[in-house]
């Protein structure tokens, strides 16, 4: 079995799993819509405010309700599932590309589903080619949390405060997730470079690839 | 190779607690070793050192060759088979793919899975969600599991509790089979009636020590 087959395995039985439980779509996605919803009722009547904070709004949910989407794949796992998975030989390399090529798919489609839902309810005046910026933005932005958050969910395997600290752990760390997307959409609207903004995603997330390839088996090991 | 499993004066501590203290444990190629204690002796503990699960604090130790706390230890632990006291199998998912699952991530040939699971008698009952199986059925999986992977090491933490006489024989097929192929297995039970007559030899420990032996 290589390491990419063993990959594939985990993320394709990962995605099974969530189309019977439906955690993250059907029930992730509904309460960050809920709550992209509150902001334009607090606000009152100002459309003009709405309009302008829109996006960041987007992100800021993106980050708090995507953190929950990454956090789930690695909180299925038990302790005993954890042992077989050793003695079966899955290399936890694997096991950590696997959960990012999964939560990777799912937080792609809850981010789709929330930009969408705020262009509905916010109508933000975005430049052309906007929405194609924005999806390449959300990938980059998916794929570093998944890897943020699988990474907190194994470092935190097995402690009876798991939930909180690994959000602890994930959110001040998708600083510069947060702060790369953002400053893209911010940047096509003054319509300057949003290069120097993709190519921090892009060193982000490769980071946390490397970190999290690199750290797989002594943090699994450590938490025996 | 001359033993399967040699533990000298092993010690093993969790969260700052000792819970195995020099332990001596040898387990030869085609033995069945029993070992008895009350709850809280360090058996479950003895089982995951075995398994390589966990690093000794104390002493040295030897399985399948590889000394614990090496990096030869994740060579070894693919030729461990462990059924723990609780079934690791995915809830989501039905036994079958549950059997495919461990197999594609194992090695086995998963072509071999709808053969194993009619040796375990689940042939009909496959496709049944984990969730909604009973104990019993998701023990028969990994019985199967371990009958795909030929292990030279079998390890049973109260691996037969709750389980009727036919999954119990399949257990027994298990061990068999193991031993023929120049194996071994260690058993861990809190009844030592129960394993009297499947071992050769029982261990009994208290309080991460051993008592006896016979």
């Amino acid at each position: 079995m290589t390491f990419w087959s063993q990959a594939l395995e985990i993320a394709r039985v990962d995605l099974a799993v969530e189309r019977r439980l439906g955690d993250s779509l059907r029930i992730v996605t509904p309460f960050a819509i809920v709550a992209l919803i509150v902001f334009p009722l607090a606000l009152g009547a100002q459309l003009s405010l709405i309009a302008e904070i829109g996006p960041a709004v987007f992100w800021a949910l993106g980050v708090l309700f995507g953190m929950q989407i990454a956090l789930r794949r690695s909180a299925n796992d038990t302790p005993h599932r954890r042992d077989l998975y050793a003695l079966i030989g899955l290399d936890p390399a694997a096991k950590y590309v696997g959960r990012v090529i999964s939560g990777g798919v799912l937080m792609l489609a809850f981010l789709i589903v929330l930009y969408v839902a705020m262009l509905v309810l916010y109508s933000p005046d975005l430049p052309g080619g906007a929405t194609w910026i924005a999806m390449l933005t959300a990938l980059l932005f998916g794929v570093g949390l998944t890897e943020l958050g699988t990474m907190a969910g194994e470092v935190t395997s097995g402690l009876s405060n798991r939930s909180s600290l690994a959000s602890l752990i994930v959110a001040p760390l998708a600083l510069p997730l947060v702060i790369g997307a953002s400053q893209t959409l911010e940047a096509l609207d003054r319509d300057v470079s949003i290069l120097p903004w993709i190519l921090l995603l892009l060193a982000t997330d490769l980071a946390l690839a490397v970190a999290g390839v690199a750290l797989a088996r002594p943090i699994e090991e450590s938490m025996r | 190779m001359d033993s399967l499993v040699a533990l000298n004066g092993i010690g093993v501590s969790l969260g700052g607690k000792q819970i195995l203290r020099a332990l001596d444990v040898k387990l030869q190629p085609g033995e069945i070793l029993g070992v008895s204690g009350p709850n809280g002796s360090g058996k479950t503990t003895l089982v995951r050192l075995l398994a390589t699960l966990l690093r000794p604090d104390k002493g040295s130790g030897v399985v399948l060759e590889a000394e614990l706390g090496s990096n030869d230890i994740y060579r070894a632990r693919r030729s461990i088979g462990l059924i723990g006291h609780t079934p690791a199998l995915i809830d989501e998912l039905s036994l079958r793919e549950n059997l495919i699952h461990f197999a594609r991530l194992g090695g086995p040939d998963a072509e071999q899975v709808d053969q194993v699971l009619s040796v375990v008698g689940l042939e009909d009952a496959g496709g049944r969600l984990t969730s909604a199986s009973s104990f019993g059925m998701k023990r028969r999986i990994e019985v199967a599991y371990l009958l795909m992977t030929r292990p030279s090491l079998v390890l049973l933490d109260e691996a037969t509790s709750g389980l009727d006489s036919a999954a119990q024989g399949l257990v027994a097929a298990l061990l068999e089979r193991t031993i023929n192929l120049g194996g071994g297995a260690l058993m861990v039970s809190h009844d030592a009636d129960s394993l009297e007559s499947v071992c050769g030899r029982l261990l009994r420990i208290h309080d991460g020590r051993l008592e006896s032996t016979q």
